[in-house]
């Protein structure tokens, strides 16, 4: 027996794909991209492989690169590996059918993951998995951590044997995130299985000049197809192989793993078929009902491909005459998912008489599969009539495939103690958990399991842990759905979910409260007294937020209340588990300092002294109720399907309820109210000077300024604060900026932002962070009113200034990024200058989360109904989906251009050659297609019934693409180039954080050099890509580089300007981003650094002005007037090296000023360059 | 006959009377040596300052772990980097670096704000090998409750304490904002003070005129400020029986000569080295070397504290007599700004 440990999937696949491997190419994508930032992160830190060797290990720029890396690898004779999911494994198809079709041996781990279709879903299934099934690969599937460890080895070993390449998976998130006591390998167990002869033969058949052979050649219909049966042998071989790779596992652990293993009763009339995590609660169900004398079973399939179809045959019980076959995939239109196709068609080719067999799907994007499901399937094959095709786990009002669950139905072992925690992604619930699982796995000797249901926003995240521990291993693969312990880590909660909701009878419940024990149960919402009463819990009490305050660690409530969770519920003894939390403070938080250890070791020692017993009324004594998730007012989807889901409950949903197609109403976020500010701005009109920038800067659209004639302020609540506008473009109108109490963050970067303060007490602003519960109340109502002030009329400002910029209606707003984004205050100005006519392509990344992840969208819409219309296609492709639609445009312009002359003559010139320059010049030509519309509608001519839909063509609409430097430096870049080459009217806008964001911070070719990213643990040692260079470098596209914390005016012009360039035009736009190690609020002033140091220059290239005697390249900062080391300081992704590998810090530092002193000299001269030429005809005609 | 310029401070035999103070220079392998090559007897190594690592420590915490398991698409935002420093190990390794390679002492310097932490980082220094510890004394007490004679108790009590915790000799360098500064110097002598080093240089704040900002500052030394220190030298020589270092404003050799009269066991320059580079010891040293030459003094020895109070003619010149005879020296006028109308 090896020694234990509690890892996740991810980590137990890495370490033996690790130890097995020489070249690893590697690349960001969810669930699998912990497997890559382990294997740089060992690979930087030297560890080596099984035979005393450390792998190289590169990020590449897409998953199609890391195929074609490994595949290269593989052919000059290394062991190479790479991790992938979903898109990133659509990605590697081609080159995994070159790898298999040249018989290498190779593996890629994959975490399955949904492949998009109507959305994106970063959780798993096998959609993916089930793609690769046609390139050759064998697929073999863990359902569990410990089989992610011990199957990723028996994949390493078979591969050398068979000579055909293996796709070695497990469910995403399910498998790869959920933390489990493990049994380990160890080096010599990957010793012992790679047969190191196998390994001489694999580089013996290398590329080698010493040897030369040819490989990769082109065939013709002679020869292909023979060539092509010549692999057969080796497919056969493979099951074999495989089986016996199990059994010398088997020898050396004692953990004994077949093709197909089967449980159950061993004369099993009804069987369940399926792979993957789900065999753990499929497993729970079918122990239950046997004990209950029912004749049930289930058969795991581990290697799927080669299906071998007499293992399956034999494993089944002889006795079964049903089968229920469950894929966790969907392949519309087909006779049935594939597992079930290959059982039918084995059963078939056996002959004989054939069970009943029927297919189901379940468990889409990690829907969860519970015994209760499992059991619906077995029941539903006892009926006389079972449905042929089904779905599981939702309900399918629509199809009606869907079956009836028993919501009684629970399988949780009796000896397995189950918990289950509410936090706030920022107070470190989940941190301190997954630490409590180890502790509780090491110190206590038990089976630990931990699963963590993450936010898909970021600001004011929440998370849910689902913990188990047990004297066995764990196998629910399922949340808890009984819990012994329940914890509300942030009392808030209580009245927007039902944390009580999975508590069993006489289980305890731990509340963190602001209130003392005699005073709380006042304050609990009427659903939590009933509850408590109902199943009569033991109420705890820990004013955990004081004393977490108290001891210096600010919001981070996790080690106060994991104190408390282990001395209430005393899976270990009181004493031993706190020094085992010390301990564990110790080694999670050793390297961080002894300050940090002393303030956690303060709160544990203080925690237990907060802790008390409420004595619980025999009464629910509350009047007030949870509230519900949005307004009554809503419309009917909001009300309807939003809200449920805003609320926890989408699963309840019926298919009815979902849109067919992925299309939802915009401007829903508005009814989103999370509240989740501590301190929100309060504005003081008597020192504001109207500049604007707070409504600016703000990455919620949360603080606004309206600027409106005095007759508007009639009807508004006592105390509503306005102002005189000052400046002389509107005489006599009034101007007020305003908080969204309710929607702000509380992140501060306006408050910093804001020049205008007090004469008599300078830290006194115009706008100043004040506790928000003390201004909610006022701030709603003034907000409530503020919408009401109609909005100003577009054609009397002046859009492209920072104030005239501001008066305009943001449709972007209140998104769920995180607090004090840099990327959201860029997308909401695009809103403010050009969102009523804004078409969106938008690269998958942090901005398509924050843009259109359920529930809401940010995304909003003007009185009129209009407003940005946005879609996400992949994360590669965005730049020429982005062109794409402009085509569209173009030719539905031209084809409404052939008609107007034919439909309505005399409205063609002021409709064909309108002056469209203008917001004035928008709306008369809006006016005009209404015309026009409506003369259609009176004529019956087939041009005029053709022309109808198309008449809004007229009407100018703008493309912006939009993305992150992972699409714009990397994966897309292709694309991009392609697109910047194309002369066409797009606009793409770059949100540059230098690294992948929404992955969690991997290095992209924006990493600045000295920075240390994730895939660049050890500093990034080449400089950032100058993609604005390249950009402009082809001539007719108008380039823009911009910080909006440094420079407004010139964000607000560059982006102007792109807009109304004919051709193509980019703006790549410094974004800060919590991966840069910074305090989010003052991302505006690191902005400012960047550019005063020279390390981030302002420019606009317009090609317009590349005519005679102009200067097409306007550098817009001035020489850098402080070293960079002031800007690099002050950021940890810089700081961090320094104290890390101090000299490398020195040396790359030094490095980057370099960079930065010679671009500054470059653009210089560049500024200086005059064009003598007028442009080309190309050029004009773009203009 | 070259006089011989070798001195004892703190117990140790320094080659010379001329110590680097804490400077950034100190702080730099290469200037510490170029320090030591122009002649310094010691060199004290920059302050290692509790405050800032503790703040270092929990600032480092919360960017590391801002956010971090909240996401399902990023549980964490940098690589855990296999071995960082957040604490003294950068100073202290400094320290044993800096000792490897210089033959002269090498003297630490600290400033803690926690017991806990004056200890633990003194005997952290004590291990790397330092040959004296200097202890960092300053504290800007702001609250009015809080008396004079508290803060000198909480004072003499650190020092007992990281006295009895460390076996180097141990130096205190104070401000000069005391009411009784001899009886201080007496009491911090008591408590196991080696020597004293006269005075500390405060961070004292500025204001941006642009930006309305509070905004501490360190300025240079200048040479009228070594009048402070060359008073209470006098005074405090042969009254309490500990080393004496002069520090603050000794940018020639002639006030390095000042306060050996005076009674200093050892000067020290920072200002004047940053400004003019290391060299300027070389130039103290030679001109101090002249000066004793040339009056047939044969060693510092012989010079130290021949000037001090208890040793010249006019005692009382230390004291309130020299504030007496400067206002009358003083042209009308200017002496009400209060500072020197030649401008040094």
């Amino acid at each position: 027996m090896g020694e234990r440990a509690t890892v996740d999937g991810n980590e137990a696949a890495a370490w033996v794909a690790y130890r097995g491997s020489e070249v690893i190419a590697i690349y960001p994508i969810t669930p699998a991209t912990p497997m890559g930032e382990l294997a740089d992160a060992w690979s930087s830190q030297s560890v080596p492989n099984a035979w005393g060797a450390v792998p190289q290990v590169v990020e590449m720029q897409s998953e199609g690169g890391a195929a074609g890396a490994v595949h290269g690898a593989l052919q000059a004779g290394a062991l190479a590996t790479t991790f992938t999911s979903s898109q990133g494994l659509l990605l590697m198809l081609p080159n995994m059918f070159k790898i298999a079709g040249e018989l290498t041996p190779a593996v890629i781990h994959v975490a399955a993951r949904t492949v998009a279709t109507h959305a994106l879903s970063i959780f798993g299934d096998h959609s993916d998995v089930m793609a690769a099934r046609t390139t050759g690969f064998a697929l073999l599937c863990s359902s569990s951590v410990q089989e992610a460890q011990d199957l990723a080895l028996v994949a390493h070993a078979a591969t050398l044997r068979a000579r055909v390449p293996f796709l070695h998976f497990f469910d995403g998130f399910r498998t790869s995130h959920e933390l489990s006591t493990i049994e380990r390998l160890d080096e010599d167990d990957v010793r012992a299985l790679l047969d190191e002869t196998l390994v001489a033969e694999h580089r013996a058949r290398a590329l080698s000049p010493d040897r030369p052979v040819l490989r990769g050649s082109a065939q013709n219909p002679d020869v292909f197809f023979q060539a092509r049966e010549a692999v057969n042998p080796f497919y056969a071989a493979i099951p074999g192989i495989v089986q016996e790779e199990m059994t010398r596992l088997a020898e050396r652990t004692g953990r004994r793993y077949r093709l197909f293993d089967y449980t159950g009763h061993p004369e099993a009339e009804r069987v369940l078929v399926l792979m993957g995590s789900a065999a753990g609660a499929a497993g729970e169900a079918v122990e239950r009902l046997c004990d209950e004398g029912e004749k049930v079973g289930l058969l795991t399939v581990r290697l799927y491909r080669p299906f071998d179809a007499q293992a399956f045959v034999a494993t089944l019980p002889a006795t079964v005459r049903a089968i229920a076959v469950l894929d966790r995939t969907k392949e519309p239109a087909a006779l049935g998912e594939p597992l079930f196709q290959d059982v039918v068609t084995a059963l078939t080719e056996r002959g004989g008489e054939l069970p009943r067999v029927i297919g189901g799907r379940y468990g889409l994007s990690s829907k969860e599969l519970t015994p209760a499901l499992a059991a619906a399937a077995l029941a539903e094959l006892g009926r006389d009539e079972p449905r042929r095709r089904f779905t599981v786990g939702i309900t399918d009002d629509v199809s009606g495939l869907s079956l009836d669950v028993d919501p009684d139905f629970h399988t949780e072992p009796e000896d397995v103690f189950a918990a289950v925690f509410y936090g706030l992604g920022a107070d470190g619930t989940v941190g301190a958990n997954r630490n409590s699982i180890k502790i509780i796995a090491d110190a206590g000797g038990l089976y630990g399991q931990g699963y963590f249901v993450l936010d898909s926003k970021k600001a004011g995240s929440m998370t849910v842990s689902h913990l188990r521990f047990g004297p066995r291993p764990i196998g629910s693969t399922y949340l808890v759905q009984q819990a012994d312990f329940v914890a509300c880590h942030q009392f808030g909660f209580l009245e927007r979910l039902d944390v009580l909701s999975l508590a069993k009878e006489g289980a305890t419940f731990l509340l963190n409260a602001p209130y003392p024990a005699d005073e709380v149960w006042e304050h609990l919402p009427r659903e939590v007294q009933e509850t408590i009463l109902e199943r009569r819990l033991r109420l705890w009490v820990v004013d955990a937020s004081t004393i977490a305050r108290e001891a210096g660690l600010g919001k981070r409530v996790n080690t106060v209340l994991q104190t408390c969770f282990f001395a209430l519920t005393e899976v270990l003894p009181v004493d031993e588990a706190i020094a085992a939390v010390k301990d564990a403070i110790r080694a999670t938080y050793g390297k961080r300092g002894q300050a940090v250890l002393d303030r956690n070791m303060a709160a544990v020692d203080r925690a237990l002294a907060g802790l008390h017993e409420v004595e619980v009324p025999q009464v629910v004594t509350a009047t007030a109720g949870r509230r519900p998730p949005v307004p009554a007012t809503a419309p009917d989807f909001v009300r309807d399907v939003t809200g449920p889901l805003i609320a926890g409950r989408g699963d309840d949903l019926p298919v009815s309820a979902l849109p067919v197609d992925g299309t939802f109403p915009t401007g829903t976020a508005q009814y989103e109210k999370r509240s989740i500010a501590a301190e929100i701005p309060i504005w003081d009109p008597s020192i504001c000077i109207d500049c604007a920038k707070c409504a600016l800067v703000c990455p919620h659209a949360a603080i606004r300024m309206k600027v409106f004639a005095p007759e508007a302020l009639a009807g508004a609540p006592e105390g509503f604060l306005s102002k005189e506008w000052k400046a002389r473009d509107l005489p006599g109108m009034q101007m007020t900026i305003q908080v969204a109490p309710d929607d702000c963050t509380g992140c501060g970067i306006c408050v910093e932002t804001c020049p205008a303060h007090s004469k008599e007490e300078v830290k006194h602003k115009s706008i100043d962070l004040l506790p928000k519960d003390e201004h909610l109340e006022v701030e709603r109502e003034r907000y409530e009113f503020f919408l009401t002030i109609p909005e100003i009329d577009r054609s009397l400002v002046q859009p492209a200034t920072v104030k005239g910029s501001q008066m305009l209606q943001p449709l972007f707003e209140y998104s769920g990024a995180c607090e004090g984004c840099g990327e959201t205050p860029y997308l909401k100005l695009l809103t403010q200058l050009f969102g009523d006519r804004l078409l969106v392509a938008n690269a998958t990344g942090c901005s398509s989360i924050y843009g259109g992840n359920l529930p809401t969208t940010p995304w909003a819409q003007n009185a009129d109904g209009r407003g940005p219309a946005w879609s996400n296609s992949l994360f590669e492709d965005n730049a020429e989906f982005g062109l794409g639609m402009r085509l569209a445009l173009d030719a539905q312009e031209a084809a409404t251009r052939a008609l107007v002359p034919v439909v309505a003559p005399e409205l063609a010139a002021a409709l064909l050659d309108a002056d469209q320059t203008t917001e004035a010049g928008i709306a008369a030509q809006r006016a005009r297609v209404a015309e026009l519309e409506e003369r259609c509608r009176g004529l019956r001519t087939p041009e005029a019934r053709r022309l109808l839909p198309l008449a809004r063509a007229l009407v100018r609409t703008t493309v912006w693409i939009v993305g992150g430097d992972g699409w714009a430096y990397d994966i897309g870049f292709g694309g991009l180039d392609h697109v910047l080459a194309s002369g066409k009217d797009v606009n793409l806008l770059v949100l540059d954080t230098e690294v992948y964001s929404n992955t969690g911070g991997q290095a992209s070719k924006a990493t600045p050099r000295a920075a240390v990213a994730k895939f660049a643990a050890g500093g990034k040692r080449t400089r950032k890509k100058d993609l604005g260079m390249i950009a402009s470098a082809y001539g007719d596209v108008y380039v823009g580089q911009i910080a909006m914390g440094a420079d407004n005016p010139q964000t607000v012009k560059a982006l102007a300007e792109a807009d109304a360039y004919a051709g193509p035009s980019l703006v790549i736009a410094y974004s800060h981003c919590i991966a840069h190690g910074i305090e989010m609020k003052k991302g505006m002033e690191q902005q400012k650094l960047a550019v005063d140091t020279g390390y981030w220059p302002l420019y606009r290239y317009d090609p317009r002005h590349a005519s005679a005697g102009e200067h097409p390249f306007h550098l817009d900062s001035r020489a850098p007037k402080l070293p960079l080391s002031e800007f690099m300081s002050r950021e940890a992704r810089f700081a961090m090296l320094g104290r890390a590998q101090p000299e490398t810090a020195a040396e790359l530092a030094e490095l980057a000023q370099r960079d930065v002193d010679e671009r500054r000299l470059v653009y210089e001269q560049l500024a200086e360059i005059e064009h003598e030429h007028a442009p080309d005809e190309s050029e004009e005609e773009a203009e | 006959m070259t006089p011989d310029l070798t001195t004892t401070y703190l117990g140790l035999p320094l080659r010379s009377p001329i110590v680097a103070s804490a400077s950034p220079l100190t702080g730099d392998l290469d200037t510490l040596l170029e320090l030591e090559a122009a002649g310094v007897g010691a060199a004290v190594l920059p302050s290692l300052f509790e405050e800032q690592i503790e703040h270092e420590q929990v600032d480092v915490h919360e960017l590391l772990e801002h956010m971090t398991h909240s996401f399902g698409e990023a549980l964490t935002w940098f690589p855990e980097l296999d071995d960082y420093s957040t604490g003294p190990e950068a100073y202290l390794e400094h320290l044993r670096a800096a000792k490897a390679a210089l033959g002269v002492p090498v003297i630490a310097s600290l400033n803690g704000i926690s017991t806990g932490g004056w200890l633990r980082y003194a005997r952290l220094c004590e291990e790397a090998g330092a040959d004296a510890l200097e202890l960092n004394v300053y504290a800007v007490e702001a609250d009015p409750a809080v008396p004079g004679a508290a803060v000198e108790e909480r004072t003499v009590a650190l020092v007992r304490e990281v006295r009895a915790a460390i076996s180097i000799p141990l130096a205190v360098k104070v401000g000069p904002f005391y009411s009784a500064f001899a009886h201080m110097a007496g009491r911090l002598h008591e408590a196991g003070a080696d020597g004293l080093v006269l005075f500390n240089r405060f961070l004292q704040p500025d204001v941006d005129l642009e930006t309305l900002a509070v905004e501490p500052r360190l300025v240079l030394s200048t040479p009228t400020e070594l009048r402070l220190p060359l008073r209470w030298i006098a005074i405090l020589r042969g009254r309490v029986p500990v080393s004496l270092a002069g520090t603050t404003g000794v940018h020639d050799w002639e006030g390095a000569l000042k306060l050996l009269l005076a009674g200093a066991d050892a000067v020290m320059v920072a200002s004047a080295a940053l400004e003019r580079g290391p060299a300027v010891v070389q130039e103290l040293l030679d001109g101090l070397r002249a000066w004793l030459e040339e009056r047939e003094y044969v060693s510092v020895e012989q010079l130290k504290g021949s000037l001090s109070q208890a040793a010249c003619p006019d005692p009382a010149a230390f004291e309130r007599g020299n504030y007496m005879r400067a206002l009358v020296s003083y042209a009308p006028g200017a002496g009400l700004r209060g500072h020197d109308p030649a401008g040094r």
